[in-house]
């Protein structure tokens, strides 16, 4: 037994020593191999005397396991150290730049639009559209303003063709007609799109965006208006307490006609819309006008409703804190990525409008 | 419409405060725009007379005007008027004074090296005309009151009303005064109708020709002989003044304060310079006159004029004439107060560009029945002012006014209003807005005042009736939340899917105008028609777009010079086809510019190329649900794309509408309009040619089925002629055995040393797995072959050994 303990004794004394991988894959197979220290003292178990045996056996077993523990755990040792000298050679600085990556923005109007139809939606209003290009009838004749009518001088209208039939829309209006043309009541429409005017300085662009309401069944009076847009406006603006104030005024296909006023105040040079005591126009709706139903062949005696309209640009300008409408169209790279908003921010109903 | 609390108060008698009047206004629908307040700082503007003037030492336009300011010394005033003569009475501004038009405050300053004290003012400047050409010139008869207030010790403000076009009542203080009454504030003064007494014969023919289209219908008149035209009294100066007019003559003056109080308009000529008789009539092509505002006018056929037995005198309703205008020495006059058709009015302004107050008014349509109202309360007026003899008046008529009746339930103010008003309160309002009621079984019947042409029907007395009450009564109803129907439909649906897709891949999104300058739209117009705007507002905006990318580029351009160079930009939204209603279609386009990764440390930096937009828009469209083991891809575009580099997707082979264009811009493009890029990309998806899915939600995804047996790759490098295309390689391989072929990758295409000129190699790995088992290798074997052989016959590529 005194050569296994010399042995023992050895190997312990070896591992102290620094050593690598291979050397002490070396020392494993001059123990282990098929002339190792080991397995030939394993070959003399035969010449053993049978009393002995047993006890050689058994011992040299646990003296091999106890050298196969020892290597091992130094295999693992040194593994872990070259591991930890590798990391260690692998440190980078993480604070450089991460890969480059470009961020798409998704435009005010659009994202506007996008609340405003979830917010219509709620109460069950669905989106129509029209066409840009409209017909002179579309645009002001179907809707109560003939030809010569004073009321056209406040469209600026583009026109595409000398008679004055065709034209750019100047208001989302006409979808009410080509809706009201295509289905039958009850009707309960939103219809957002571009709108155009010949008219073009600091607050005017030639070009913005409108959404139309549309809502006729049997028995829609004012005061379901004053509540859809009163419910609207809360919504809209994300807040408890709006004051509102709607005014007499006149649009040729609505009557009564109203404007309504939202309350304002202004705080640090910026506008904050709820309860202050200005006010502020937002938007013109009324009750449609019995000839528009006419015109469009719904019985103003069985069905009447109320439809309004309203600017979404000056939506998104007061809810967003934007002061230049010109800005919206101006295509500035630096300006689209201030006001834009990240593609996954779609408004619902759930989630909420905005985050 | 400019109106003030004391002159309202002519008409109305009322102890309430300019602030309830103010908010009353708006509640009854009379919108007050602004309010001015003119009486303080007003008074600061005095009555001046230029004493002396030189020539400014430094600068050639401008003079030193010693002034007189009714004080002891001169004031010393630089001014650059060419009017600013010695001798001339004009308007003084002192230093501390607010101009009105610009809301600057006045300091002493040096004018070029001269101190200035104060101004002297224009028209323009105090907000009573337009006429900013030259200072005031006032007549001798301020001599009087030089160093005295300009404007009267008024102090009313001046309120600005928007008075809606349905409303020319309210475009006299007294249809205003009668709403307001109507609605509790304060009561009518009743109208004291003092009437001409006269035996004198009217001296002059007035003929209303009848003839198709007569814009007249109506044509009242009287005759003032004897008068002495003159400056008109403090009170009635001070009245225009208050609603900023500027003073002019008595006759002029009388008859301007007439309309503003009544809304009725007159006109007066001198009576001498009128040939023989009046005839109205229509005008004839070619015809021209000298107008009250200097200019002269051309006519065409129709128009409605009042003529003389010599020619025009004017257009009626519209402006005098300078031929038969009233002067300071007239001496007799004739004075007009006439009906004009709205229609015809408008007709003849719009032609001619005129808008004069009287236009204003009778395009939107006049009291008929106030001719000799008009008539008794001006001609009594020049007669106090201004003396003389005032002759019978004559009315010539080609029609009556007819009376309208309306019919009216008195329910319908709560059906469509949802709340209801007593019968006692509708009585009151309607007779206080000047109706007449006779109650019948059902209804009332209702006589429409002579001064409401906008009121037809029904509906508009409901208007009424809620207006007056307030709007304020009208009840909130909560809306009902309940959906029955979706709010968007599927192609609204894919826009915004779309919309924000493309955004996600790094594009931002811009909203340009929906036209566009002729010159860039005629880049990428390709064959479209061009579409041209009647009246663009300006030549860089002038036709609908043909294409997306003109304005893209235009405002890509912008950016670059704004010092961006990698700029992703994308519109969705509408290009044009034609000039019909519907001639359109629904794009999204977007435009790549620079590089990839530049002046990145980790990553090589690269221009964008053509395949960064193929991946756009090809990953867009499986996105948005489209197969794109479908898609067909060929090198046909338009002439502005980059004719080798650049492709266009139909979703499927057959398909005849294309789905999407994407390639770099033609170079010649980018040249022309001189844009520096290292690159520029685009593409175009059509919406309206993408197939709406008909699956309902339940049946869009197919059961769910994969292979977990063993799958091979097996990589083939074809040599083939450089004009085939990977996709027909791609599809012949696909073509073999559409269960057991997986997935094909190109992974390499080379082209020079060891391959013949006009052949490339192609490398592409394909993965063969079964859903039915794993296959042996006997079976890859055969595929393998037969994948060879396919190719080979259908494209003519040669397996690289």
């Amino acid at each position: 037994m005194s050569d296994l303990k010399k042995i023992k004794d050895e190997l312990l004394l070896k591992l102290k020593g620094k050593l690598n991988l291979s050397e002490v894959n070396k020392m494993k197979s001059d123990l282990f191999g098929k002339n190792g220290l080991v397995s030939s003292q394993f070959k003399k178990i035969g010449t053993i005397a049978e009393t002995e045996r047993k006890k050689f056996a058994s011992e040299l077993n646990v003296i091999k396991d106890e050298l196969q523990d020892l290597i091992n755990l130094k295999i693992k040792e040194i593994e872990n150290e070259e591991i930890r000298e590798k990391l260690q050679k692998e440190k980078i600085d993480i604070t450089l730049p991460e890969r480059p990556f470009v961020r798409g923005k998704i435009h005010p109007v659009s994202q506007t639009i996008d609340e405003i139809s979830s917010i219509f939606s709620e109460i069950g209003f669905s989106v129509e559209e029209g066409p840009d290009v409209e017909s002179e009838y579309n645009n002001f004749t179907a809707l109560n303003t003939p030809e010569n009518h004073p009321a056209r001088d406040m469209h600026d209208t583009f026109y595409l063709d000398e008679k004055k039939e065709r034209l750019l829309r100047t208001h989302t209006s006409p979808v009410q007609i080509r809706t009201m043309l295509k289905d039958k009541p009850p009707f309960k429409i939103i219809a957002p799109g571009r709108t155009y005017r010949s008219d073009s300085d600091q607050t005017h662009a030639p070009m913005f965006h409108q959404v139309e309401g549309l809502h006729i069944d049997k028995d829609i009076n004012m005061g379901h208006l004053k509540g859809c847009l009163n419910y609207f406006i809360k919504e809209f603006f994300e807040l408890d307490k709006i004051k509102m104030r709607f005014r007499p005024s006149h649009f040729p296909f609505t009557e009564p006609s109203a404007e309504v006023d939202i309350g304002y105040e202004m705080k640090d040079g910026k506008i904050v819309i709820g309860e202050g005591d200005q006010w502020l126009e937002i938007l013109g709706c009324g009750m449609v006008h019995p000839n528009v139903l006419r015109n469009v062949k719904v019985d103003p005696i069985k069905f009447q409703g109320y439809a309004f309209g309203m600017g979404i640009d000056r939506l998104a300008m007061l809810k967003y804190g934007i002061n230049d409408l010109r800005a919206f169209f101006d295509c500035d790279y630096r300006w689209l990525n201030h006001f834009g908003f990240d593609p996954l921010d779609v408004p619902t109903n759930y989630r909420g409008l905005s985050r | 419409m400019k109106i003030t609390f004391d002159w309202l108060k002519d008409h109305l008698k009322t102890n309430l405060k300019e602030k309830n009047l103010l908010e009353q206004l708006t509640n009854v629908g009379l919108e007050v725009e602004g309010v001015q307040n003119l009486s303080s700082d007003k008074e600061l503007f005095t009555v001046a007379k230029i004493i002396k003037t030189i020539k400014h030492p430094n600068a050639d336009r401008l003079k030193v005007c010693d002034v007189d300011v009714g004080e002891k010394k001169f004031k010393k005033v630089v001014c650059g008027a060419a009017n600013a003569v010695e001798g001339l009475i004009t308007v003084y501004a002192p230093p501390g004074s607010i101009i009105p038009k610009t809301k600057t405050k006045l300091v002493v300053a040096k004018i070029r090296g001269v101190t200035s004290y104060g101004m002297l003012c224009s028209e323009s400047e105090l907000n009573l005309s337009d006429e900013s050409d030259g200072i005031i010139e006032l007549s001798s008869g301020y001599k009087k009151i030089i160093g005295k207030s300009y404007f009267s010790k008024s102090k009313s403000n001046l309120i600005d009303l928007s008075i809606t076009p349905n409303r020319p009542d309210c475009l006299g203080i007294r249809g205003i005064a009668r709403d307001l009454a109507a609605s509790g504030f304060g009561i009518l003064i009743d109208f004291k109708k003092k009437k001409i007494k006269s035996n004198n014969r009217h001296s002059l023919k007035v003929k209303i020709k009848k003839e198709k289209n007569q814009g007249c219908s109506i044509f009242g008149s009287c005759v003032i002989t004897d008068v002495k035209n003159t400056e008109s009294p403090q009170w009635l100066k001070d009245k225009l003044i208050s609603i900023g007019q500027k003073p002019i003559s008595a006759i002029v003056d009388i008859t301007n304060y007439v309309m503003f109080d009544l809304n009725r308009p007159l006109h007066a000529y001198d009576a001498d310079k009128i040939e023989k008789g009046i005839i109205v009539r229509n005008s004839k092509l070619g015809e021209k006159f000298t107008a009250l505002d200097n200019k002269d006018y051309k006519l065409e056929d129709g128009m409605c004029v009042i003529s003389d037995h010599k020619g025009v005198l004017g257009l009626g309703g519209i402006i005098g004439g300078t031929r038969s205008g009233t002067e300071l020495d007239t001496k007799n006059i004739l004075l007009e107060s006439a009906y004009f058709k709205p229609g015809s009015i408008r007709t003849t302004a719009k032609k001619l560009n005129l808008d004069t107050d009287a236009k204003f008014r009778f395009e939107r349509g006049i009291d008929p029945l106030s001719i000799e109202d008009g008539l008794n309360k001006a001609a009594i007026l020049i007669k106090e002012i201004c003396g003389g003899k005032i002759s019978k008046i004559d009315v010539q008529k080609i029609e009556t006014h007819k009376t309208k009746i309306i019919k009216f339930d008195i329910n319908l103010v709560e059906k469509v209003a949802g709340f209801k008003i007593s019968t006692k309160e509708i009585f009151k309002i309607l007779e206080n807005l000047g109706f007449t009621l006779k109650k019948k079984k059902n209804f009332f019947e209702l006589t429409v005042p002579s001064w409401r042409p906008d009121i037809t029907q029904e509906i508009d007395i409901v208007e009424e009736l809620v207006r007056i009450s307030g709007y304020d009564k009208i009840s909130i109803i909560d809306p009902i939340k309940k959906r029955k129907k979706s709010t968007l439909n599927k192609s609204q649906k894919l826009f915004h899917f779309l919309q924000r897709s493309i955004a996600s891949k790094g594009y931002l999104e811009a909203i340009t105008w929906s036209f566009t300058d002729s010159n860039y739209n005629d880049y990428f117009r390709d064959t479209k028609k061009e579409i041209k705007i009647v009246n663009p507002i300006s030549t860089e905006l002038d036709v609908l777009r043909n294409s997306i990318f003109s304005n893209l580029i235009i405002y890509m351009n912008k950016n670059l010079d704004r010092g961006f160079k990698d700029l992703s930009i994308y519109e969705i939204g509408p290009t044009f086809t034609g000039s019909k209603p519907g001639e359109q279609n629904t794009v999204v386009c977007g435009l790549s510019s620079g590089k990839k990764s530049r002046l990145s440390w980790i990553e090589k930096e690269r221009n964008v190329d053509v395949f960064d937009v193929k991946k756009d828009v090809v990953q867009t469209l499986i996105e948005a649900g489209y197969k794109s083991e479908e898609f067909f891809i060929d090198n046909k575009t338009p002439n502005y794309y980059h004719p080798g580099k650049s492709g266009r997707l139909f979703l499927k082979k057959d398909e005849d509408l294309v789905a999407a264009y994407f390639g770099e811009i033609h170079p010649n493009i980018i040249k022309k309009i001189d844009m520096r890029t290292e690159s520029l990309v685009g593409f175009e998806i059509f919406l309206d040619n993408l197939k709406l899915s008909v699956k309902t939600l339940n049946d869009q995804k197919n059961k769910f089925n994969v292979s977990d047996y063993q799958k091979s790759e097996r990589d083939f490098a074809f040599i083939i002629n450089k004009d085939v295309n990977a996709q027909d390689l791609i599809n012949a391989i696909a073509s073999v055995d559409k269960n057991l072929i997986s997935n094909i990758k190109v992974f390499d295409v080379y082209e020079g040393d060891n391959i013949p000129e006009n052949q490339k190699s192609i490398a592409i790995s394909v993965t063969i797995q079964s859903i039915e088992k794993t296959l042996n290798d006997n079976e890859l074997e055969s595929i393998n072959k037969l994948i060879i052989e396919t190719v080979e016959n259908k494209t003519g590529a040669k397996i690289r050994s």
